[in-house]
């Protein structure tokens, strides 16, 4: 557009950094996957604008997954802590933006009508939780860790433990879904939707990082894990500002 | 911001974007967060009641696999301007004059009835702005499901309106345009578009590279 300035333009569907639609081995998607080539957007306003969710919706508890589902108890499993930042391409931090985490127990079990593997739904955990990031882009989830489950895209499949996150950016074109997982899983080798990332730095990057700085003594876990969105955070409005 | 070794995941020569990962087939769980709506669903853009302007309409689809069959685990998502035209959202010049009562954002899963999705919405303005093409009233649309393991993205256009200088829809092979044009009809219950998308084959649905 002609007001544009010299913005990278936003690439989030970069092929050296995302998985490809078609990927054999992960067997949903044979029938699932575009078989056209994606087709160039013209960056237009509605590329640089996105949802803007604020404080007034999230409640205290909600990024804390070992307190926000109980009943009548505390959840059962291994106490974690995940604190991560979000940031641009160029290493900014993202702002005030809204992450959302979804998981099994501790078990390897959901909380979903569909998921019918035979291991205990533990009744004070819902596996779910919500945060904005703060001023220095960074965020703190407390959940259990997830156990491993089986599926059955081939023989003797099972998932490594992993927690989606769901991330809204500065504009909808940073929309990401994406899965962080344990440092250590024997699992990661033989799983399709890990394995179906082209690129082992990429992979590398939804491996959390232990931190003992980070673990609290007597309670739980600490794991770091930076979250990195395609395009640029830095807003016109932001560089009108200085 | 430097990222260090003691406190990230990420090393320096690691440094680049998070790569996509499927939502999986239990991605409901994580859809609970309201639009500060009294009905709290998240396709529910607009409530009954509410006084954001224009007109009401319900967008329906199924999204189609390689065999026709309709996926019943997608999440739909969709972003889109006021019925003016104005998106509520600072990068937006006119965005001080956005609707207050509409956010323009929405999220449906395909466990409808059908394995259909479903927006209650307004009708979006056409984006007109000083120095730029206008851009026909569309929403962008976001959709993962188990077996994608990115995401695609795509745009609505509606049938009726004028799209043929829209930058997007003009960018497209005109005999792939159809692919985003909602088939508008009227029902009893109000303004129906009807938008399916096929994933592969036969009329595949326009995805882009954004």
């Amino acid at each position: 557009m002609t007001t544009e300035k010299t913005r990278p333009r936003l690439r989030t569907l970069d092929p050296t950094v995302h998985p490809a639609y078609l990927h054999e081995a992960y067997t949903s998607s044979v029938r699932r996957a575009p078989h056209e080539l994606l087709i160039p957007l013209p960056h237009t306003l509605a590329d640089d604008t996105g949802p803007v969710f604020g404080e007034g919706r999230i409640r205290p508890d909600d990024h804390d997954t070992t307190r926000n589902g109980r009943v009548n108890g505390e959840p059962l499993g291994e106490r974690i802590i995940v604190r991560g930042r979000l940031l641009d391409s160029s290493g900014r931090p993202v702002r005030g933006a809204l992450i959302e985490t979804w998981q099994a127990n501790a078990a390897g079990r959901y909380v979903h009508t569909r998921d019918q593997h035979a291991a205990p739904l533990d009744p004070n955990f819902t596996g779910t939780a919500r945060m904005l990031t703060d001023e220095h882009g960074e965020y703190e989830l407390i959940s259990i860790k997830p156990g491993s489950y089986p599926w059955r895209n081939h023989h003797n499949a099972w998932r490594p433990a992993h927690i989606h996150f769901s991330v809204f950016g500065q504009n909808f074109t940073q929309r990401l879904v994406t899965q962080m997982y344990f440092p250590g899983d024997p699992l990661l080798a033989y799983d399709p939707i890990y394995g179906g990332i082209p690129d082992e730095k990429g992979r590398r990057r939804l491996i959390s990082r232990f931190d003992l700085e980070l673990t609290q003594p007597e309670w739980a876990l600490g794991y770091r894990f930076d979250l990195v969105l395609g395009g640029d955070a830095q807003t016109p409005w932001e560089e009108a500002h200085g | 911001m430097t990222l260090s070794p003691e406190t990230s995941n990420i090393s320096a020569e690691d440094f680049g974007p998070s790569p996509s990962q499927t939502v999986g087939p239990y991605f409901h769980q994580g859809l609970v967060f309201g639009q500060g709506l009294v009905h709290g669903e998240e396709n529910v853009m607009v409530s009954p009641t509410s006084p954001a302007a224009g007109e009401r309409v319900t967008l329906r689809g199924r999204v189609l696999d390689g065999d026709g069959e309709p996926v019943p685990d997608a999440l739909v998502e969709v972003w889109q301007a006021d019925a003016h035209g104005r998106y509520p959202h600072p990068a937006d010049p006119e965005h001080a004059q956005a609707d207050p009562h509409f956010r323009g954002f929405g999220r449906s899963d395909t466990q409808h009835p059908g394995h259909t999705f479903v927006f209650h919405t307004v009708k979006p303005g056409a984006v007109v702005r000083p120095g730029q093409p206008t851009l026909a009233p569309h929403l962008q649309l976001w959709v993962g499901m188990r077996g994608l393991l990115t995401h695609t993205v795509t745009r609505v256009f509606f049938e009726g309106e004028d799209n043929s200088a829209d930058p997007v829809f003009a960018s497209l092979p005109e005999g792939r345009r159809h692919t985003l044009v909602a088939r508008r009809e009227e029902t009893p219950g109000g303004t129906v578009y009807h938008f399916d998308l096929r994933m592969q084959g036969e009329g595949e649905t326009v995805f882009f590279d954004v």
